[in-house]
């Protein structure tokens, strides 16, 4: 499937495939297996850091820069579009085919519902601050309100969304070293059967879903439901740090910042004002 | 094993061959004479070579000049544990710098991730003796039994080497330290982290100062980092550091407090033939040296060596081909991370000669008058001690001669990456896994080490 999409580009719009042509798209089509290779690859990469020693934050800025760089090129290929639509069904509008990387490897569920958790940002969630000063003490809290990934503009969005995805204020925790504490998991089991190659969205940034309260949005919470929740902080990726329990052994974190696991994040007062920007995001993309 | 009855040393390697890995060589660095040579590991410890000196008659000129051997060894750093992020910190010993000497004690800094540590190498080689109130052993006497007062003096004794710590600059680095340099004006150095690079003063431990800091405000935004970075050897206002993308940047102090913009920027345009994925990979700078005379720079990426000209920063002036068979083979390094490996890349004491490590235990020497390399190999069984170098060729396609080593099958675990070259003789010391190999270039004779 993925291949016939690539042989339908790159053989001239949609003509009928000539023998020359054929042979050019098997060059082309070896060219973007090569690309994916490398990608999935790159992104693997990410993803396994050693989780003792903080991983080389050359290395992994290297490898961000080309999974960004292979990004960018099937963004311009289109193929990325073609990938999306061969999983996403032809119906949908392009913003919803602005999938996770995971999710394109995951087999393709019946519903329609686009599965587009990682890469769509946090962004109106607002999370706080922890920012760490030479004294460690002071705690600053901050809206967060970039936004990320939105409607149908994929090239641009990956481009946004490039690492991190989320602004999340867990780049700012970067600096902290209590941002440690949150569960930097790296969940590579999504569900996913291939080994979900995450965007890198998931790589650089801390990132959350943040679930509605069940009544406004049930399709909301069905939407997000199988995703893990737990979030990267910045300083995962690049330090490789990791949380052994979801609940991250620092109670000043936990009061601090919406915690981790549980879909019930929303318990928190701060995400509930969010909500309504969750609602306005998930309008977008759904088209309604 | 061909030769290996002749050398004890040979067989004797042969029965300790495996590695530990905490033994295996970090950095090799000569002090400013030359006389010693410190390598620091992975498992955090420093050793120090001293070399021989011989008394120069007519026999030294032709046969051996002073051989190095182990005058101290401890240990600089050790595994730590940051409890806030719950990770390791590493004890490996990424740099020593040596200090201008002063006086008869001798001066070094090691650093590893995070902390940078100065030490204090002295002799002891005369003790005083014949106290008055205490014995030999140094219990106090009984002083009824003391019947008459003497003078204590300093009797000689062995040689002691003791080295202790003088300063301990910690804190200064959120991130891992890749370089340390020793400013010419004596009292100041610069560490370098992946985005950040602080100025210190020796005597000072509990300050210091950020002269470049390049860390965007959203961490998202990274995508670049300083890989190494470098005083001038005669300039102290002014230092360079390199980036994972190829760029070097040359900084005046006394323009800004803050060296955040670049007083030169020393940049390659992309060959568009060339381009891959891999492009900005390769082309981040693993290394930067000033030359002796402070007019170059020499830089390492992964496929070649570079000669800057301070006054000309549109491109290297020199450019040479360190394992230019690798270029059709990126992705497999990509794969195995071998494409990340920093090698190391040093100046001969007059400039005319630049070398650097490669894979298979090889390293490249390029004469910078006629522009020829050359490879040779730091392998315990290829050699012998007082052995002269062959040099080795590798094939890739064409004539084949004898001896010539095929590309596919470079063992890439044989990586040279720490290197040093006498400031004032031909004389390198090459770091080889866990060994440490010295090279004389005399008519003869060659000095084997491990």
């Amino acid at each position: 499937m993925f291949s016939k999409g690539t042989k339908r580009k790159f053989s001239d719009g949609d003509e009928e495939i000539s023998d020359e042509s054929l042979v050019g798209a098997r060059v082309a089509s070896s060219y973007s297996l090569q690309r994916q290779s490398l990608l999935d690859m790159s992104l693997i990469k990410l993803q396994l850091c050693h989780m003792l020693v903080e991983p080389n934050l050359c290395r992994s800025v290297l490898i961000a820069n080309t999974v960004r760089q292979i990004q960018e090129e099937m963004t311009h290929d289109g193929s990325w579009h073609m990938v999306t639509e061969a999983f996403c069904g032809p119906g949908q509008s392009p913003s919803e085919r602005l999938v996770a990387t995971e999710v394109l490897c995951r087999s393709r569920e019946q519903d329609a519902e686009p599965k587009l958790f990682s890469v769509i940002s946090y962004e109106g969630c607002r999370e706080e601050e922890v920012v760490a000063d030479e004294t460690l003490c002071s705690v600053s809290v901050s809206d967060t309100v970039s936004n990320v990934c939105l409607a149908g503009r994929v090239g641009q969005c990956w481009e946004k969304s490039e690492l991190s995805g989320v602004e999340r204020d867990e780049e700012a925790l970067e600096d902290s070293r209590l941002g440690s504490g949150e569960d930097e998991e790296i969940d590579t089991e999504d569900g996913a059967s291939t080994e979900s190659p995450k965007t890198t969205g998931q790589v650089f940034g801390t990132f959350e879903i943040k679930n509605g309260s069940p009544g406004p949005d049930s399709a909301l919470e069905e939407l997000f439901s199988d995703v893990d929740t737990s979030y990267y902080d910045l300083d995962t990726m690049l330090t490789g740090m990791q949380s052994a329990p979801k609940m991250g052994p620092y109670d000043l974190l936990d009061s601090l910042a919406p915690s981790h696991s549980s879909p019930s994040i929303v318990s928190t007062p701060t995400c509930r004002s969010d909500l309504n920007e969750l609602d306005h995001i998930m309008e977008i993309i759904v088209g309604s | 094993m061909g030769e290996d009855g002749e050398s004890p040393k040979i067989n004797h390697s042969f029965l300790r061959d495996y590695v530990t890995e905490a033994d295996v060589i970090s950095t090799v660095e000569f002090n400013q004479t030359g006389d010693l040579l410190a390598t620091g590991d992975k498992g955090g410890r420093v050793v120090i070579f001293q070399r021989e000196t011989e008394s120069k008659d007519e026999s030294e000129e032709l046969g051996e000049s002073g051989e190095y051997n182990v005058y101290s060894t401890f240990q600089s750093h050790e595994p730590d544990f940051d409890y806030l992020k719950s990770l390791e910190i590493e004890e490996k010993i990424n740099k020593i710098r040596w200090l201008p000497q002063q006086n008869a004690a001798h001066f070094l800094l090691s650093t590893n991730d995070k902390t940078i540590k100065l030490w204090k190498v002295s002799e002891r080689d005369k003790r005083p003796e014949g106290y008055n109130l205490k014995d030999e052993e140094g219990r106090i006497k009984d002083i009824s039994t003391v019947t008459s007062l003497r003078v204590p003096v300093l009797k000689p004794t062995d040689l002691m080497v003791e080295v202790r710590p003088r300063r301990i600059f910690a804190n200064g680095h959120t991130y891992h330290v890749n370089s340390i340099s020793v400013n010419s004006d004596g009292e100041t150095y610069l560490s370098a982290d992946d985005l950040r690079i602080n100025m210190w003063h020796l005597d000072i431990t509990d300050r210091s100062f950020n002269i470049v800091d390049i860390k965007p405000a959203n961490m998202e935004d990274l995508t670049e980092v300083i890989t190494a970075a470098e005083f001038h050897p005669q300039h102290c206002h002014l230092f360079v550091y390199s980036s994972s993308k190829g760029t070097l940047r040359l900084c005046d102090m006394r323009e800004s407090a803050l060296c955040d913009k670049h007083s030169k920027i020393f940049e390659e345009p992309e060959d568009p033939g060339n381009r891959s994925f891999f492009s900005e990979i390769i082309s981040s700078v693993s290394d930067v040296k000033f030359s002796h005379s402070g007019r170059y720079l020499l830089t390492r990426d992964y496929l070649t060596v570079k000669v800057w000209d301070l006054n000309m920063e549109k491109g290297p002036v020199e450019t040479y081909q360190v394992h230019e068979y690798l270029r059709s083979k990126l992705c497999s390094l990509y794969e195995n991370d071998c494409i990340f490996d920093k090698f190391e890349c040093v100046w001969n004491s007059t400039d005319s000669v630049i070398m650097t490590g490669a894979y298979n235990s090889f390293f490249r020497m390029f004469d910078r008058e006629t522009g020829r390399g050359v490879t040779l190999e730091a392998w315990r069984e290829s050699s012998k001690p007082r052995a002269v170098l062959r040099t080795r060729r590798i094939y890739n396609g064409g004539r084949r001669r004898r001896g010539d080593v095929g590309v596919d099958s470079l063992d890439f675990t044989k990586k040279i990456l720490h290197m040093a070259w006498h400031p004032a003789e031909n004389i390198i010391a090459i770091a080889a896994t866990n060994n440490l190999y010295i090279f004389q270039d005399r008519v003869n004779a060659e000095n084997l080490k491990t």
